[in-house]
């Protein structure tokens, strides 16, 4: 690895501050080591989503072949692979937002947050879902004021004292670095905002109900680059208290953003590792090849 | 580039944009065609009805036409002059003049006075059938929208629907006459009317309201959804308020629709003539819903089929024609002043 190569590589936090040209993947290929054990876990680092063995199925077509990951405790874990290789699908099996679609089911294996298997009749969904929250790839601020939409969540639980809800409001804007854009016009509509800053409010509305883990699909697909980097800014600001699973096309993304990398092609996991050792070495060719820009 | 030089761009002739002319001038006339028969049709009703409803006098506005119960019209000579009096001016005045006594009169049933309990009875059914059509609508077309699982029970139920809307309004009389009159015992009255009406304007609300509920964007559930939302919460505060403009539009419809439909009300709901309004003469106030009432379009036939025809009822038929559109036109009035205010509150 030239000094080039690895200096190139926006690993550390304090270096994303890059705008529009994002660092550059190295193109030659790295010489692949014999297989390394696929699922490394740094030290220290807790399981939150234990996701074992894992098929999936929209009617009678497979989507996901026997998954088997564990997503640790407040890291950036990212999905990357090309498109239609299930990781949209596996991430929205996580809040079981898959629920809403008719003839959707888990054909075997579990999927476990803090030891609960979600898809067991005695889980709530509901409290699933409090706890595991989304944002979504196009941005869906609701069409009421960007006051109404943080609170939104919180009004569902019963929420009504005034003070309160001020209060969360403005935390939950200023950690999703929303608030000095928009502290003098809470009760605008929400629509009135620009992509980027709508994005925003899609994050902030779901840290209002704090949960444990963010689910993000492709955040940033909608977004031009300016925004693009206060979102990828963001994501680093907040995995200090939340867990983060992300979803994304972008490679150069993932290899910015998270700690862990995970590569699917076609419903299985190829590959899942630290993002260091998937961008760099990775044990299987055809990450490798995925990295690399050769195919996807 | 003067206008007389030709240049590329210069328009030829050709069978496509004659076409396109010829074309755009039959749609044209259509619409125009349509509009000459709604102005023929609205203009004959308000030029002859102008006659009953307004005065040459001040207030301008006949106001015993609407604020007096139907009576009949007695026609004589008396001193050489013709005059026309109400049945109880009459007996006042025979009453007042000794001489007047023995006076024969033509008496014209139906003719004099004014269509007061009409106008209740039809404000009073429209209210009430239209509350009862958009409680059950809107909550069919939410159960059949949102919660209902997709299959060939759920195509069926959407098919019978659809046919009810097919139904001519007498069968709905019959019907309503069957059940609600004789087998549950409710006569002639309020409740059945308001029961059958509904039943009958039902399947257009079902329909609108199941269109303005797919309207609403997919990412408002889904968002709403994974912040830890019920379904019912979702719809309540995130789906329903902003398919309630398409909602209402399809009351407007169904309100004329219910005020103008005589067969419905005919065995179930109305009286030719009843003097006493629904609210008079109770025992108690729940006895309210089941007084039968008059009606202005049951009125309108009663008076131009059931008695004999003469000017003097051609002027009660088009004035009640008159305030019957006055009526729908002020109630639809109300329905759409709500749905531009909830369109605002709720744009998206």
């Amino acid at each position: 690895m030239t000094v080039a190569q690895t200096t190139a590589f926006a690993m550390d936090i304090s270096s994303t501050n890059s705008p529009a040209a994002p660092p550059r993947v190295p193109v030659t290929a790295p010489a692949i080591t014999t297989a390394a054990p696929s699922a490394q876990t740094t030290p220290g680092g807790a399981t939150l989503i234990d996701i074992d063995k894992v098929d999936f199925f929209y009617g009678p077509s497979q989507a996901l072949f026997n998954i088997d990951l564990k997503v640790e405790e407040r890291k950036v874990t990212a999905f990357i692979g090309p498109s239609g290789c299930g990781k949209s699908t596996l991430l929205r099996c996580l809040n079981r937002m898959n629920d809403l679609i008719d003839g959707t089911r888990i054909g075997s294996g579990k999927i476990k947050i803090r030891g609960v298997d979600i898809y067991h009749p005695t889980v709530d969904v509901i409290e699933l879902r409090k706890r595991v929250g989304m944002v979504f790839q196009k941005s869906n601020p609701f069409p009421k004021s960007i006051y109404e939409n943080i609170i939104y969540g919180l009004r569902l639980q019963g929420r009504s004292n005034k003070s309160d809800l001020d209060a969360v409001v403005e935390k939950s804007l200023r950690g999703a670095a929303l608030w000095d854009e928009v502290k003098d016009r809470l009760h605008s509509s929400g629509l009135s905002l620009s992509g980027g800053q709508q994005q925003r409010l899609c994050i902030a509305r779901a840290i209002a109900v704090e949960p444990e883990v963010i689910l993000m699909d492709e955040p940033c697909a909608a977004l031009d680059p300016i925004a693009t980097v206060k979102v990828e800014e963001l994501i680093q600001e907040l995995r200090a208290r939340y867990t983060i699973v992300i979803v994304t096309h972008n490679m150069q993304q993932a290899a910015r953003c998270s700690d862990k990398t995970a590569f699917f092609y076609l419903g299985k996991l190829i590959e899942y590792a630290d993002t260091r050792t998937i961008f760099m070495k990775p044990a299987n060719a055809q990450t490798e090849a995925y990295v690399s820009g050769r195919f996807g | 580039m003067t206008a007389t030089t030709s240049h590329v761009f210069q328009a030829r002739p050709s069978s496509a944009r004659r076409w396109e002319t010829g074309i755009a001038w039959l749609f044209r006339g259509a619409t125009y065609l349509i509009l000459l028969c709604g102005l023929m049709v609205f203009g004959k009703i308000f030029y002859e009805g102008s006659r009953t409803v307004f005065k040459t006098e001040a207030p301008f506005v006949n106001t015993a036409f609407f604020t007096e119960a139907p009576e009949t019209l007695h026609v004589f000579n008396f001193d050489g002059k013709k005059m026309e009096m109400g049945d109880r001016a009459f007996r006042a005045f025979k009453e007042a003049n000794p001489a007047a006594k023995a006076i024969r009169s033509e008496s014209y049933v139906y003719s004099a006075g004014g269509i007061f309990p009409a106008i209740v009875g039809t404000v009073l059914l429209v209210l009430g059938s239209m509350a009862i059509a958009l409680t059950l609508g809107v909550s069919a077309a939410i159960f059949l929208s949102e919660y209902a699982t997709h299959g060939r029970v759920l195509t069926m139920i959407r098919l019978a629907i659809l046919n009810l809307a097919g139904v001519p309004s007498i069968v709905y009389g019959l019907f309503g006459l069957g059940l609600f009159v004789i087998f549950l015992d409710w006569n002639v009255s309020l409740l059945a009317g308001w029961f059958t009406l509904a039943l009958m304007v039902l399947p257009v609300v079902i329909t609108a309201s199941e269109e303005s509920l797919k309207a609403v964007p997919q990412g408002f559930r889904e968002g709403s959804l994974a912040l830890g939302a019920t379904k019912w919460q979702t719809i309540r505060t995130n789906v329903l308020p902003y398919a309630m403009p398409g909602i209402l539009t399809s009351s407007i419809l169904g309100i004329a629709r219910v005020a103008g439909e005589t067969a419905p009300i005919m065995f179930t709901a109305a009286y030719a003539m009843r003097d006493m309004l629904p609210w008079q003469g109770l025992g108690s106030w729940t006895e309210f819903p089941f007084q039968g009432v008059m009606a202005l379009p049951y009125h309108i036939y009663v008076v131009s089929s059931k008695i004999p025809q003469n000017e003097y009822t051609e002027r009660v038929q088009y004035g009640t024609a008159f305030v019957f559109l006055m009526i729908v036109a002020l109630i639809a009035l109300t329905s759409i002043l709500l749905r531009n205010k909830l369109r605002n509150r709720y744009r998206w």
